[in-house]
């Protein structure tokens, strides 16, 4: 940007300003480190000019909101038009605690929910089953049957509200409950809004919430784009996340790497089946996270939106629509501190504001006890609070994509868009997406960077305040999370009085049908609904696909 | 280690078999006279080694073998081996991951051994752990080892049969296994038989075989497995049961026991003597002082190795 | 490298998938000299317990973040004292509010690292009560 005679005289200027003033005075006055770098070990140079970014081209590479390649945001108004989503990802014990949650946080002003489940239904298995002892309840809500989905929501506006919800091996199952729940309450189907987070890649690559093995998963998550498209319009099938990879220990490049690698496996793996691109493609999200370097995490956000339209289109996609790239994000939950736990309150508001910045549609901000339990009452709402304050007071959302055209971002955009690329590269080179999960590249990238920040905090290269410096050795004071320790009890009596109470015959009907679909080869949410509808559990509706497809078990990487 | 402890080991109880193969890895002295009593119980154990690179796929073929063979009637040892940090002496042994429910099955019992060795091979408590399992009644012994060194050609010092494990499409497994390694196989198995390239690896491996087992009365088997889905591990098992009767047949069972015994005698003195010089004080100062001479040039190592040797071969 | 080497098994009881720390733990470990066997995901107690004894390890380490502590690590130390494996240090890391350490104490859990805690003061502590 900017002709070139002006960088020409820039770049004169500049080093004369190196030699008469820079050098000089660091010669007296040494700089703080010798080399100063971001979360992805980029080093970061002490000043950028427009002649870091002379090659952009203003319309072509940088261009405008809501147009390709919507590097500025993917619509035309962004955060004027229409504020993110405030939504609070949420859930633990019993159904009826966490509807309790969900009001509670509706009231405070969040405009999404976001079901948090516990291990056991993530992994498809009931509150009665043997490897579920210890589990229920403990990091989300036990949803065991259509009848629990139905507490979950109860006196909820479903048709007003839209709801992510955070599901991968069972996924196609829990939207079945979610689908028949609201089609039971007299809410079609064509009108609810939400997400499933159905995302197995990632899961096979750091959040380990996996079931089945890749090729019947990728079937299901295709099952699930057609019937999406055709039959429940208004829902994101797929939140394709960096949230995880980034939570696992990678570095922001490789979270924008791996995650956008990831959706174009998906798209591919779709048009594999027949589908048209512009059908399922408007209906893929994202998921990122915001973890601390402020200006890296914007550059990562607007780098992803870039790549994602450019490749789209390489793809074939047409309308708009199928280009942009629409994502939730999170702020970093192993960045925070189980030490002096306030200060993660000033973590997450710098977090968010990096997320605000770089053009969310959908924000989750975590809660000061992150490190120590499950949220608060009062941590949550402090949370939601920050969400607001930003939103409300800050005036970052009066103009979009407000350091769009900063040299050192736009620089760094182009950097990290180029390492994604050369990152890719690789993947090729060992066969895809799948033959490098298989090989463990991903996981030991990410276990190499996870070892590598760890080192820099055990040395101190890297402070994190409160943990390896400006300590205090002080008693936690604030409250924590209690839950109701008769809750697993009474879910498994729960389980057994439906177990007793349901058509045990029409549930065995739906089961045997189900084993048909997925033995054979047509899409499975048809029969899947069948069983949810016929209060067969998730357990038992899960076990028929275990026994069809095997379960998966990953190579064994440190 | 008394007698009532090695009667257990005998007996096959698992917590005394541990401990015993933890005081041989240490070199306890209470081990060396537990191997005494316990060498006279070994020699019906089928000693099978595997190796290859990292991500043929070993973990998961041991694991089909062993299940076979646990239908066939036999108990299994398997010890997995891990390279030790030359730098640090420590070591990650993840072979286990993959066995964690088959080492519930009471008739398998699994270790997992660093090589901890100070030239790289496998470390010379392996011919005791093999000993241990054996004398404690399992039927087969697996070692593996991962595969590009010296622990590889020492394998075959050990194990009555070897299995060297490749798989298509790794670019170049054949030839990163140097020629030495590959030429240690008395059985090939191509894993991972459901990739492509599989024909062109099976046809490279044959041909390897054609060359090095010209003139020989028996020709390497190159067989072909899909681990993951259970296939091909039958033919397998038979080819290892083929080669042990083939070492009977043709003498050669003895003729190789009697060459891990060398080998592990030439160990066990090596172990004592650099013990002896390294570790005892009295020599410590000796060798410090030595070393000392030989930086500042006024004497050659050769020089004064015989003089630490003197004291020994009086 | 005479020396005795320390065995540590480090295991994830349970359903919890998250692997960061425990992989970073075992790394640490042997940096540190020891020979560490890793679990993998999902195990059971007495999947664990058998591996303690088998790989007749010193330590046996726990890592957890799902808040299944005070069952799934309660159970791997009743049944590490029934199998007789009283000399095996229990250690464990991860989700543990303050308020169920000193149970888990009582359990024969001898000490819980929670996050942020230096890789070093984990060796130092095993290095110094590891029974020999």
């Amino acid at each position: 940007m900017g002709d070139k005679k002006d960088i020409a005289t820039i770049k004169k200027e500049k080093e004369k300003w190196d030699k008469d003033r820079y050098q000089p005075l660091i010669a007296k006055h040494p700089e703080r480190k010798q080399r100063f770098e971001n979360l992805s070990s980029n080093a970061i140079q002490h000043l950028y000019t427009p002649e870091d970014i002379a090659d952009n081209e203003y319309c072509k590479d940088i261009g405008f909101p809501g147009q390709y390649p919507f590097l500025r945001g993917v619509h035309a108004t962004m955060h004027r038009g229409r504020l993110w989503t405030m939504r609070q990802f949420a859930g633990f014990g019993s159904a009826e605690e966490t509807n309790q949650r969900y009001k509670y946080l509706l009231e405070h002003g969040e405009t999404g929910l976001s079901v948090a489940f516990d291990y056991p239904t993530l992994y498809g298995y009931d509150t009665d089953h043997p490897l579920s002892r210890g589990e229920f309840g403990k990091c989300g809500v036990a949803i065991s049957s259509l009848q629990d989905m139905e507490i979950l929501f109860r006196d909820i506006p479903i048709d007003q509200v839209t709801t992510s919800m955070t599901i991968n091996g069972p996924a196609a199952i829990v939207w079945a409950f979610y689908i028949a729940n609201a089609e039971n309450r007299g809410i079609s189907k064509n009108i609810i809004g939400g997400t499933i987070q159905n995302d197995i890649l990632k899961e096979y690559i750091a959040q380990k919430s996996y079931i089945f093995p890749p090729e019947p998963s990728m079937r299901l998550i295709v099952d699930t784009f057609e019937y999406g498209s055709q039959h429940v319009p208004r829902w994101n099938t797929i939140s394709i996340s960096g949230y995880h990879i980034r939570e696992a220990g990678s570095t922001a490049v490789q979270e924008l790497a791996f995650t956008v690698g990831d959706g174009i496996e998906y798209v591919k793996w779709a048009l594999d089946r027949g589908l048209n691109i512009d059908e399922f493609a408007p209906r893929l999200s994202f998921f990122f996270n915001a973890h601390n370097d402020f200006f890296e995490e914007i550059a990562k956000y607007r780098a992803a939106r870039r790549i994602w339209a450019r490749e789209l289109k390489a793809l074939g996609a047409k309308k708009q629509r199928s280009m942009l790239m629409r994502f939730h994000t999170q702020t970093a939950g192993c960045s925070l501190s189980a030490q002096q736990p306030e200060i993660n309150i000033v973590r997450v508001t710098l977090q968010a504001l990096a997320a605000v910045l770089g053009g969310t549609q959908s924000l989750h901000t975590n809660s000061m006890d992150e490190a120590l339990a499950l949220p608060s009452e009062k941590a949550v709402r402090i949370a939601l609070r920050t969400q607001q304050i930003i939103a409300e007071e800050s005036g970052v959302t009066h103009t979009i994509d407000p350091l769009g055209g900063s040299y050192y971002i736009e620089w760094l955009t182009d950097q990290m868009e180029e390492q994604t690329y050369k990152y890719w590269d690789r993947v090729e080179q060992l066969g895809g997406v799948l033959p490098a999960i298989e090989k463990g590249f991903f996981q030991r990238e990410i276990a190499n960077a996870a070892y590598k920040y760890q080192k820099e905090i055990d040395e101190k290269q890297r402070i994190v305040v409160g943990v390896n410096d400006y300590q205090l050795d002080e008693e936690i004071d604030i409250p924590l999370l209690k839950m109701d320790e008769l809750g697993e009890e009474r879910q498994i009596k729960r389980l057994a009085d439906l177990r007793k109470n349901r058509n045990n015959q029409k549930v065995q009907r739906a089961l045997n049908s189900l084993k048909k679909a997925a033995e054979g080869e047509r899409n499975m949410m048809p029969a899947i609904l069948e069983c949810v509808y016929s209060y067969a559990t998730l357990g038992e509706t899960c076990q028929i696909l275990r026994d069809v497809f095997g379960e998966y078990e990953e190579p064994a990487i440190y | 280690m008394n007698d009532a402890l090695i009667q257990q080991v005998l007996s096959g109880d698992q917590r005394s078999i541990a401990r015993l193969i933890t005081c041989a890895e240490n070199n306890d002295p209470d081990a060396t006279a537990a191997m005494k009593k316990i060498h006279p119980h070994t020699g019906s154990a089928h000693i099978i080694g595997i190796t290859g690179v990292m991500g043929s796929g070993k973990s998961t073929l041991i694991y089909e073998l062993t299940r076979l063979y646990r239908k066939m009637g036999k108990t299994v040892g398997i010890i997995a081996i891990d390279p030790t940090s030359p730098f640090s002496g420590g070591a990650l042994l993840g072979d286990r991951v993959r066995m964690m429910e088959l080492a519930m099955d009471e008739g398998v019992f699994i270790r997992s051994m660093g090589t901890r060795g100070m030239l790289g091979g496998l470390t010379s408590a392996v011919y005791d752990v093999v000993e241990i399992l054996d004398a404690s009644g399992k039927d087969i012994v697996i070692i593996e080892t991962v595969g590009v060194g010296q622990a590889e050609v020492d394998i075959i010092k050990i194990a009555d049969t070897t299995l060297v494990v490749v798989v298509p499409g790794l670019g170049d497994s054949i030839q990163t296994l140097k020629a030495g390694v590959m030429e240690i196989a008395d059985i090939y198995v191509v894993n991972k038989a459901d990739r492509p390239g599989v024909e062109q690896t099976i046809a490279e491996v044959e041909s390897l075989v054609d060359i090095t087992c010209s003139g020989k009365d028996r020709k390497t088997p190159v067989l072909a497995t899909t681990a993951k889905q259970s296939e091909g591990i039958e033919e397998l098992v038979q080819a290892i049961i083929n080669h042990r009767s083939y070492l009977s047949e043709v003498h050669l069972f003895e003729k190789q026991r009697r060459q891990r015994y060398e080998a592990e005698l030439i160990e066990i003195i090596r172990k004592r003597l650099m013990g002896f010089i390294f570790d005892e004080e009295t020599f410590k100062e000796r060798i410090e002082s030595l070393l000392d001479q030989i930086s500042k040039k006024n004497i050659d190592p050769y020089s004064a190795a015989n003089e630490i040797l003197a004291h020994i071969i009086k | 490298m005479r020396k005795r080497k320390i065995r540590v098994l480090i295991a994830k009881p349970g359903l919890d998938g998250h692997d960061r720390g425990a992989k970073i733990v075992a790394r640490a470990l042997r940096d540190a000299g020891m020979e560490v066997i890793y679990t993998g995901l999902h195990q059971t107690a007495a999947m664990i317990v058998e591996a303690a004894i088998q790989e007749d390890v010193d330590v046996v380490g726990l890592s957890l973040l799902s808040g299944a502590h005070m069952t799934l690590f309660v159970d791997v130390a009743h049944l590490l004292k029934e199998k007789d494996m009283d000399d095996v240090l229990i250690i464990g890391g991860g989700i543990i509010p303050e308020q169920d350490i000193p149970k888990l104490k009582k359990e024969g859990i001898s000490a819980i690292f929670g996050p942020g805690t230096p890789a070093e003061e984990i060796v130092a502590y095993i290095n110094e009560n590891v029974k020999t």
